[in-house]
């Protein structure tokens, strides 16, 4: 089975300026990866080329099969991302956002509802303005719009971020249940003990480019040590030279 | 494509059904440059009269500014623009969709402000099928090219100044076309305004075709 995501060697500018420096990682159908690294290391940038939303100006890049160098489209219906921002319409109720992002992804409506549920969004809630929501009330919003469009992979940046305790315990559920279902899930995340009790493996990014796991060290994934130190303080030139304020 | 300008008009105009802003903002903004005009050129029905189309025209392309400018500032809050690109969604039905909306949301106003129009200056609205042919297929045209530009100067940090610097130019042959198939309607006349009527229909479909192929890169770079 070929993998979900394959980066080779994957160039991303901003201008002149490196998004990612080479990027090169594999993961496969049904995995859970944890992203981490330092502030600005690019892991919010990985995950938005994986959504075809940022350029790969040279190496190569494939998600899902769908070549990203040569179409960055087409492979957006089949990936959800959960970003720094929630993507809704502020005048739009809750329901009416959630319907829209369904119909558009061409999924079936009838998931709307379990969703909404499944968030704690029934009730008044459902029909309120999203400009009227809290940050935690627009991060479930958008997690019940994963949910409801059911992708096949799940890109999560800092998926915990702004959630109560319940909420950050429905995100692991979401992405227990996911896997479950054969999604590959990719989730950018500096609470290492907790993603790390959800992921299957950890991948470290600093300076734009993906490190190899110091010699000696387990990799973090379920049940194991998660890796926090060494690598950012192994590679202070790359820092210095793209890694800040990339993503 | 069709499918998803339906999709995209129908979310834009529930927003701006929801929002209020065309009509608590932009028709009583029309209409006040219908009033100003009505001061700057003297109560005068010989002067007026004459002017009516070249005012109304001239009112509604100031207000297509701002539906266009409205149209693309509701994708950039809270990141909706991306959350339209990761949709999925074909560019071009993204295109068709946000220009429909914006062709209905002008077509309201042109009500309001023919009504008040005719109140003000005292014209007849006369030749009514010449009228609202030209109000259909001038705003089609003033639709496309406002969300082609719309979705151009997104993007950039002077979007305000920027769409109407690009946008008054290319459409000063809508702005001549409407007013002259509009004067000919007015005049009882509307055999004579049917040239303009054909420049209309050409400038609308040219745009549209146009739009339907560059939306997607421009939405990219955006």
């Amino acid at each position: 089975m070929p993998p979900a995501v394959r980066f080779r060697d994957a160039v991303s500018l901003a201008g002149r300026f490196p998004l990612l420096a080479g990027v090169t990682v594999e993961v496969g159908e049904g995995e859970v990866v944890h992203l981490r690294g330092p502030n600005g290391a690019g892991k919010t940038s990985l995950l938005r080329a994986c959504a075809g939303l940022v350029p790969i100006v040279s190496g190569a890049a494939e998600v899902l099969g769908h070549d990203l160098v040569g179409d960055r489209q087409s492979v957006r219906r089949e990936v959800g991302l959960l970003g720094h921002r929630s993507f809704l319409y502020e005048e739009l109720s809750v329901e009416d956002n959630l319907r829209f992002a369904v119909r558009a992804a061409r999924a079936p409506v009838a998931g709307i509802g379990p969703a909404l549920e499944l968030l704690g969004l029934t009730g008044r809630i459902g029909g309120a303005r999203a400009a009227t929501l809290s940050t935690g009330q627009r991060r479930r919003v958008a997690l019940a719009v994963l949910v409801a469009r059911a992708p096949r992979l799940w890109l999560l940046d800092e998926p915990h971020a702004g959630l109560d305790a319940a909420g950050r315990d429905v995100v692991d559920v979401l992405v227990a249940e996911a896997r479950r279902r054969g999604a590959t899930v990719l989730l950018a995340s500096h609470e290492l003990e907790r993603a790390a009790t959800i992921a299957d493996r950890a991948v470290t990014i600093v300076g734009g480019q993906v490190v190899a796991v110091p010699a000696g060290a387990a990799p973090a994934g379920r049940g194991e040590e998660p890796l926090v130190a060494g690598e950012v303080a192994a590679r202070p030139a790359i820092v210095g030279e793209v890694g800040c304020d990339v993503a | 494509m069709w499918r998803d300008a339906a999709l995209v008009a129908g979310k834009d105009l529930r927003i701006e059904w929801r929002s209020r802003v065309g009509l608590n903002q932009v028709v009583p903004f029309a209409v006040v440059i219908l009033v100003l005009f009505g001061l700057a050129l003297g109560p005068s029905r010989r002067v007026l009269a004459p002017a009516t189309a070249g005012l109304f025209w001239v009112a509604v392309l100031l207000s297509a500014v701002l539906a266009v400018q409205r149209s693309f500032a509701v994708e950039a809050a809270d990141g909706a623009g991306d959350g339209l690109r990761l949709s999925g969604l074909d560019a071009g039905g993204i295109f068709v969709g946000k220009a429909a909306a914006v062709t209905a949301q002008l077509l309201v106003l042109e009500v309001v402000l023919g009504v008040v129009a005719a109140l003000l200056y005292a014209a007849h609205l006369s030749g009514f099928v010449m009228l609202a042919a030209s109000c259909v297929l001038a705003t089609a045209g003033l639709a496309a090219v406002g969300t082609l530009y719309g979705a151009l100067s997104a993007g950039s940090r002077v979007r305000e100044t920027l769409l109407p610097l690009l946008f008054f130019p290319l459409v000063a042959p809508v702005l001549i076309a409407a007013t002259k198939a509009w004067q000919a309607g007015l005049q009882g006349r509307p055999g004579s305004g049917l040239g303009w009527l054909s420049v209309l229909a050409v400038f609308a479909a040219a745009y549209l075709a146009i739009g339907t192929v560059a939306f997607g890169p421009l939405l990219e770079d955006g």
